[in-house]
């Protein structure tokens, strides 16, 4: 199914405006990921998709074209995950999968044969039976999915489904999640703060920041291109490098960086791995932490910027705390975005 | 010194129990000896309970049936009530709490007497049970909306029914799938202190009563003031028999319904 959202906005009654008008498309099949921090809208947006929520006048929200916007969320065909499951505690496995379809009027036989398919697809063959307080976390959460997929809702929306989880659980859980998704085929939209789940599992992540969403678009394009600052520091962490940028090059405290293009009012950010240790480096640095990773060393480095920056470094042992090191950092590695009005 | 610290307490506690359960089989007894005056040596008889089943099988009637009319009242008034309660929150719900709650504070009597001024000159009600029953339910709801109100509150009910809602299920459905079977610990116990209440009430409805309709503790009253002592000791010996069960069901329903809360 084709979601489409047009001018879409929610202010409640409060006065708080918690979406600004918002224009959206998910295409037939397409897990879409809305990303941000609290407070962001994000949730809201959803729980309008839903029908849990009503939008400001003005709004049209449009399935395969149909206009849905004063369609209650008992008749939107709609399935969702909620961040508490929301199971029913009176009702088995089974009784929690099988009740949208018994709300569908379907015959019994049908019922039952929809039940065993699902619960066959998402591994939950030997709980069928299993009151809701005899379930693990990963457990529920498989169950809250079995159950919204069961009626085979046209859109599927996930809300934080992975957050109630621990974190090595949350982990596992998310190849699962993305895995079962693309298996189902279904429109999807998932809500989370934790850029890595949006990156795991959807095709487009759309970040919202104070009820705006500031960029859509593949996880690479994000993380590559990403248009604001905002964008960067959210997605894969980038960390600014403040100094003064004159034609091609930018004066940090520890030395000069060589830049692609001038950049005179814009601002520069790097990520942590893209700096590197480097005797022939132009930037000096003071060596404060090391962690050590398995994989790499995290160094944190002062004196290069105003702010610590991080570097993640392969190499087989790294610098002491206290040493001096030089660093280089690749020009075409460096983001330059415009500035940063607030939240510096 | 050890001893000491076991055997003070036990004593205690067995001093306790002798001064309320002494009355008690005192009372019973008497139902039971031929002659009270004479004592136990005058033998045992199931003479007088026979003789309170001839002249109270009535009240004893009207008591069960007012008590599970009062229980069918409370439950379709009082489920919806704290089930619209706990969807509510903010002051005006609390404020309705307090209201339905009054009952509580007010005297029997005087609840009587304003269901008196209010109805008494409707004759054809006046002198039906329903009479007897409008008091009982007014004296009983606020622990039914309470008891079911208490279990609802510890529950996210607006998650399930927005989870009920997102796969199809109207209003009604959500109240009958959701709501009523989750709060079943709490209407359980709420219905258990209901009848309990209700057959026990006195204050209330010895004011409402008329001649032909004495429930269960007026008719006690009655047996004390007119009749041999024995008959009115064999008389609480049956209401025993019928209030300890429903007291101690309450208790155990009550127990249940504290553990889902907290």
């Amino acid at each position: 199914m084709t979601l489409s959202l047009s001018n879409t906005a929610k202010t409640f009654p409060d006065g708080t405006r918690a979406l600004m008008p918002t224009d959206l498309d998910v295409v037939q099949g397409e897990i879409l990921s809305l990303l941000g921090p609290s407070g962001c809208g994000k949730t809201t947006l959803l729980r309008i998709v839903a029908g849990l929520e009503r939008a400001d006048t003005g709004a049209r929200i449009a399935f395969n074209g149909e206009d849905v916007t004063y369609l209650s969320v008992e008749r939107r065909r709609i399935g969702m995950v909620f961040q508490s499951y929301a199971l029913f505690p009176n009702m088995s496995v089974r009784g929690n999968i099988g009740y949208g379809l018994r709300m569908q009027k379907l015959p019994k036989a049908q019922i039952n044969a929809r039940v065993d398919e699902v619960i066959a697809m998402c591994r939950l063959e030997p709980y069928a039976t299993r009151a809701m307080s005899a379930l693990s976390g990963g457990q529920r959460q498989r169950v809250a999915l079995a159950r919204a997929i069961a009626p085979r809702p046209r859109i599927l929306l996930l809300d934080e489904p992975l957050s109630a989880l621990d974190a090595s659980l949350r982990n596992e859980l998310r190849d699962e999640l993305a895995i079962l998704l693309r298996q189902f085929g279904i429109t999807a939209i998932f809500v989370t703060h934790d850029q890595n789940e949006a990156m795991a599992i959807a095709d487009r992540v759309a970040v919202m920041r104070e009820g705006e969403i500031t960029q859509i678009g593949t996880p690479e394009t994000l993380y590559r291109n990403p248009d604001t600052a905002f964008v960067a520091r959210f997605v894969g962490d980038a960390m600014p490098l403040s100094g003064r940028i004159v034609g091609e090059k930018l004066h940090l405290a520890g030395g000069i960086i060589q830049l692609t293009a001038p950049a005179e009012g814009q601002q520069a950010f790097v990520r942590a791995e893209d700096i590197r240790i480097d005797p022939a480096g132009p930037v000096s640095g003071r060596v404060e932490t090391v962690t050590f990773l398995g994989t790499h060393y995290r160094i944190a480095l002062s004196g290069a910027a105003p702010d610590m920056l991080f570097a993640l470094h392969g190499g087989l042992s790294a610098p002491k705390p206290g040493e001096s090191v030089r660093l280089s950092i690749a020009p075409e590695a460096i983001l330059i975005l415009p500035p940063e009005e607030d939240n510096p | 010194m050890e001893r000491l610290t076991k055997a003070i307490p036990l004593g205690i506690t067995l001093l306790a129990c002798a001064f309320l359960l002494v009355p008690i089989v005192m009372s019973v007894l008497a139902g039971l000896t031929v002659n009270y005056f004479r004592g136990l040596c005058s033998g045992l008889t199931l003479r007088w309970i026979g003789e309170v089943w001839d002249l109270y099988s009535d009240s004893i009637f009207l008591s069960i049936r007012l008590a599970l009319a009062c229980l069918a009242v409370t439950l379709v008034l009082g489920v919806p009530a704290a089930y619209a309660l706990a969807r509510n929150p903010g002051w005006g719900s609390r404020v309705l709490e307090e209201f339905v709650s009054l009952p509580l504070a007010i005297p029997g009597l005087a609840l009587a007497l304003a269901l008196l001024q209010l109805y008494g000159s409707y004759q054809g009600f006046r002198m039906s049970w329903t009479f007897i029953l409008v008091g009982h339910v007014l004296y009983t709801l606020p622990f039914m909306i309470r008891s079911v109100l208490s279990v609802l509150a510890a529950i996210d009910l607006q998650t399930l029914e927005e989870g009920a809602a997102t796969l199809g299920a109207g209003p009604a459905r959500r109240f009958v799938d959701l709501v009523v079977p989750n709060a079943m610990p709490g209407i359980l116990a709420g219905a258990l202190t209901v009848v309990t209440l209700s057959v026990g009430e006195f204050n209330l409805t010895w004011m409402l009563h008329t001649p032909y309709l004495k429930t269960l503790p007026v008719g006690l009253a009655d047996a004390y003031a007119s009749m041999r002592l024995e008959v009115a000791s064999a008389y609480t010996l049956v209401f025993f028999v019928m209030i300890v069960p429903l007291l101690m069901a309450m208790q155990w329903a009550s127990a249940r319904a504290q553990r889902i809360t907290t």
